[in-house]
């Protein structure tokens, strides 16, 4: 016999996951599998819905949809379904802000850029660029991804309503000069004791010490977004406290700290539903007609089959290889589904780097029910939905989309799916 | 001083965008034929996105470990260049503790597991001194099932003179071997002698076909295991194998016990890859001819399955052995695969004390760590409270170690917290030495998921 479920969803990132948490929502038994971890730990936590049409930057995303080309994921499964998958999103998802108003908020990133998003960790809320406080930004000499000096000129540059300035210092305990960020965030956690000046102190209170000189009147002070893992809230209430000041995260490149928390928030709600699901393990066959009748899970090396009615692929997209390419074509792996594209790969990009490249949107072709189409437009299989990045017809990084059509797509197929089996 | 490109050597009709290769294209062998295994592909497929740094519990609580992107790819590319015969491997390679959540986290496929093992074994053979005494601890840790055979002979007197005071001093200061812990105490009687008392594999048999009548099977129908206990369940936990053997023969398989030697995971985890080598031979041996005859391998302890499912194929080639691997389960995980677990255990009631389930990394990397907790959630009469995914910590041999003692313990705060704040006062986990640790952090007994099983189904 096999592993049964009324709906399985293959793939763990912020598709798959709101694909199950919306089925789970609507009754369905809900098992997913993923092979790996997901992209989410290298992304930034932010979460966008949609940052830019063509160069224009985004004030209000709903507004903006119509905008977009009809094959859009958005104009796909339309604009009432995008504001119902992030209403799903605040309600399991605690510690974010944002969902206030249907506005993007603008907040910097570790580069000193300014990012227009929907959904921000309640850490980096201090630093959002539409306040006019002055803002200290604190880099660490061993965590070279954020040189803070540069990154408050960056915003200078940019034209912020509040003055910047940088500092570098070295962070207490003298940790080594590659140190991993879950170190940082780990004794943070802790409240580890370190040395400083040969004298013993905690983690925290010697943080704040060596910040304190440099705060010079500013209001608020952002640091690398290594506050704490497990208890970063109160790591950084602890710091806004002994410094007097607002305190918050500058959202990192990977790997991601509040990308890691995402991850873990959206799993505890998917236990908390009551649903099923395992990690480690890949898909590597199916059983199928014109539907699909089970999937063949590798378990470290021997097939076992998992069975259900209905089918979700949230497999990501060519990060994440739920899209693979070689020199002869592109395709999605675990179904084979049809990926258009044009047979010669060197009409697949473009010559300079930010240009409108054509892979950008390569995915599954799908119509407003979410199911994959062959090379002819025939669907694939009659019980399998499509979620996320494995969609084709978007450019997420070009149009800072990626979460939205994670959660607007996912929140869709699971909705779509619960539907077949009720 | 690196010499200047000169405008004149660079190739001006040189196009990056356009295809390059076929005209002048010639495979070069970079790196000549030896003995040794191949990890290039391995290696160029890291992109350092650092997600097995993350992963990574040594890194997290200690500055001075560099991390396994360096244990692994990097430390492998630094070994292939000129210099490479002049750079031996790092000694922070013996600070990793083998819990493989690396290998089992990264995106991209790298080996890092073996690579980690490829370069441990690399060390011991050629860095560390035989005539010390890390190397002759390390070596009997490592062959525990040696000490252990020894101990079972008499477990009374092994359990009272391990744990006396005076020889834990001696441990500590003469071999290295931590005084802080318990010894766990050596069963009086072992699984083997009970099985053998039971009447083996034809009792067996006889139970398997009467559970067969009941659930309306064919009396010849294809259900047959071999078992795979390890050490710990024979020597110290006979309770976990017994209840291994009546949960199949519930279910209607044939069970039989063949011969069998340590897995291989303690040596792994000390570089002792030839001890590994010499066990996995045996166990390959004595498995791939019940195999063949249509026998699944069936584990209870979640480094013995990791063993031969992974590092077996990864480290060595041994006839028969693809074959084996492929066809070895978890003991759990072979119910829930191709019997209806769930649905019995669903319909059952059980007298069991709650639980607090901390899952070994070991079986987080068989995809296996959600099992117990979601397995047990329909079941009437125990709550399983899962106390996170942090790393127990003790990771077999390494938190028995005096020097790994404190890291060790690091490790396992997250653990000792979540399963203080947790509600149930017994504690479940599939490792046996993730129960040690759990015991010695919370003074919890701690049972295995075979034993919830078999008390909600048989009991």
């Amino acid at each position: 016999m096999a592993i049964e479920s009324d709906v399985l969803v293959v793939g763990g990132g912020l598709a798959g996951l709101t694909s199950a948490l919306s089925a789970a929502q609507a009754g369905a038994h809900v098992r997913l599998v993923s092979y790996k971890q997901s992209s989410m730990r290298q992304a930034s936590g932010l979460v966008d819905l949609l940052g830019y049409v063509g160069d224009d930057a985004v004030v209000d995303p709903y507004d903006a949809m119509d905008r977009l080309h009809d094959e859009h994921p958005y104009r796909l499964v339309g604009t009432q379904t995008v504001k119902e998958g992030m209403a799903l999103f605040d309600d399991v998802v605690d510690g974010y802000s944002g969902s206030h108003t249907d506005t993007n908020a603008l907040l910097p990133t570790h580069g000193g850029t300014v990012k227009p998003t929907a959904r921000y960790p309640r850490s980096a809320m201090e630093g959002i660029a539409s306040d006019n406080r002055d803002m200290l930004l604190v880099g660490f000499d061993t965590l070279v991804d954020f040189d803070a000096p540069l990154a408050a000129a960056h915003l200078e540059a940019a034209g912020a309503p509040f003055a910047a300035d940088g500092v570098q210092i070295p962070f207490p305990g003298d940790v080594r000069p590659d140190a991993k960020v879950t170190h940082y965030a780990k004794m943070l956690d802790q409240d580890s004791e370190v040395a400083v000046s040969g004298r013993k102190t905690s983690a925290r209170e010697a943080l704040a010490e060596r910040v304190e000189p440099h705060l010079e009147g500013h209001e608020r002070v952002g640091f690398p977004a290594i506050l704490g893992d497990d208890n970063t809230t109160t790591v950084r209430s602890t710091l806004a406290d002994a410094l007097g000041a607002a305190v918050f995260e500058v959202p990192m490149g990977p790997p991601s700290l509040p990308g890691l928390r995402l991850e873990d928030r959206l799993y505890t709600a998917l236990d908390e539903y009551g649903a099923s699901f395992e990690m480690g393990n890949p898909v590597i066959d199916h059983e199928s007609g014109d539907a699909i009748d089970h999937v063949v899970v590798e378990h470290t090396g021997a097939p076992v089959p998992y069975s259900a009615d209905q089918f979700i692929l949230a497999t990501g997209g060519l990060v994440s290889k739920g899209v693979t390419s070689n020199r002869a074509g592109v395709r999605e792996p675990v179904f084979d589904c049809h990926i258009p594209h044009p047979g010669d790969r060197y009409d697949w990009f473009e010559d300079g780097v930010f240009d409108d490249h054509e892979f950008a949107r390569f995915g599954v072709d799908v119509g407003p029910d979410l199911r994959p189409r062959d090379s002819s437009g025939e669907i694939e299989f009659s019980n399998l939905r499509a979620a996320g990045a494995t969609l084709g017809g978007y450019d997420f990084a070009a149009e800072k989309s990626g979460s939205g059509v994670s959660i607007a797509t996912g929140y869709e197929a699971g909705r779509l799916a619960t539907e077949e089996i009720a | 001083m690196s010499e200047r490109v000169e405008d004149s050597t660079v190739d001006e009709s040189f196009e990056p965008t356009q295809p390059n290769t076929g005209e002048s294209y010639e495979p070069v062998q970079v790196f000549p034929d030896d003995q040794t295994m191949d990890l290039r592909p391995g290696a160029d497929s890291c992109t350092k996105c650092s997600t097995c740094d993350t992963n990574c519990p040594v890194a997290a609580v200690d500055d001075e470990f560099p991390g396994p992107k360096f244990q692994g790819p990097e430390q492998w590319r630094l070994k292939q260049t000129d210099e490479g015969e002049e750079y031996t491997i790092d000694d922070s390679v013996m600070d990793c503790s083998n819990c493989m959540r690396c290998d089992d986290a990264c995106p991209s496929g790298v080996p890092l597991s073996q690579m980690h093992n490829e370069a441990r074994g690399e060390y011991v053979e050629t860095e560390m001194s035989k005539f010390s005494r890390t190397y002759w601890r390390n070596r009997l840790l490592a062959n525990y099932r040696t000490s252990a055979k020894v101990g079972t002979a008499v477990p009374r007197l092994a359990n009272a003179v391990l744990n006396n005071s005076a020889v834990q001093w001696i441990n500590e200061t003469v071999l290295g071997i931590t005084s802080e812990r318990e010894f766990p105490d050596f069963a009086t009687q072992t699984f083997r002698e009970w099985w053998a008392d039971r009447g083996g594999a034809a009792a067996s048999r006889e139970n398997a076909r009467e559970s067969r009548e009941r659930m309306g099977d064919p009396a010849d129908a294809d259900k047959q295991v071999a078992y795979f206990h390890g050490c710990y369940s024979n020597y110290n936990t006979p309770e976990v194998a017994k209840a291994m053997v009546r949960n199949f023969e519930y279910f209607g398989y044939e069970i039989v016990v063949p011969e069998q030697r340590c897995s291989g995971t303690p040596m792994f985890a000390n570089g002792m890859l030839s001890d590994a080598r010499r066990d996995a031979e045996v166990n390959v041996s004595s498995f791939s001819d019940l195999v063949d005859q249509g026998y699944d391998a069936i584990c209870s302890c979640t480094s013995c399955s990791m063993a031969i499912r992974q590092e077996y194929p990864e480290l060595f080639d041994i006839d028969g052995l693809d074959d084996v691997s492929t066809h070895t389960y978890e003991a759990v995980e072979y119910l829930r695969a191709f019997e209806d677990l769930e649905g019995e255990l669903a319909d059952a009631t059980v007298e069991f004390p709650d639980l607090a389930y901390h899952a070994p990394c070991h079986g987080r990397n068989q995809g296996l760590e959600r099992q117990a907790v979601e397995l047990f959630r329909e079941l009437d009469g125990v709550e399983v409270e899962d106390v996170g995914k942090s790393c127990s910590g003790i990771s077999g041999t390494y938190g028995w170690k005096a020097e790994k003692y404190e890291t060790s313990m690091k490790i396992g705060e997250e653990m000792f917290e979540h399963m203080d704040h947790a509600e149930p006062e017994t504690g479940l986990t599939e490792c046996p030495t993730c129960s040690m640790q759990m015991e010695h952090g919370s003074g919890y007994e701690i049972r295995h998921p075979l034993e919830v099983v078999e008390a909600a189904l048989i009991e």
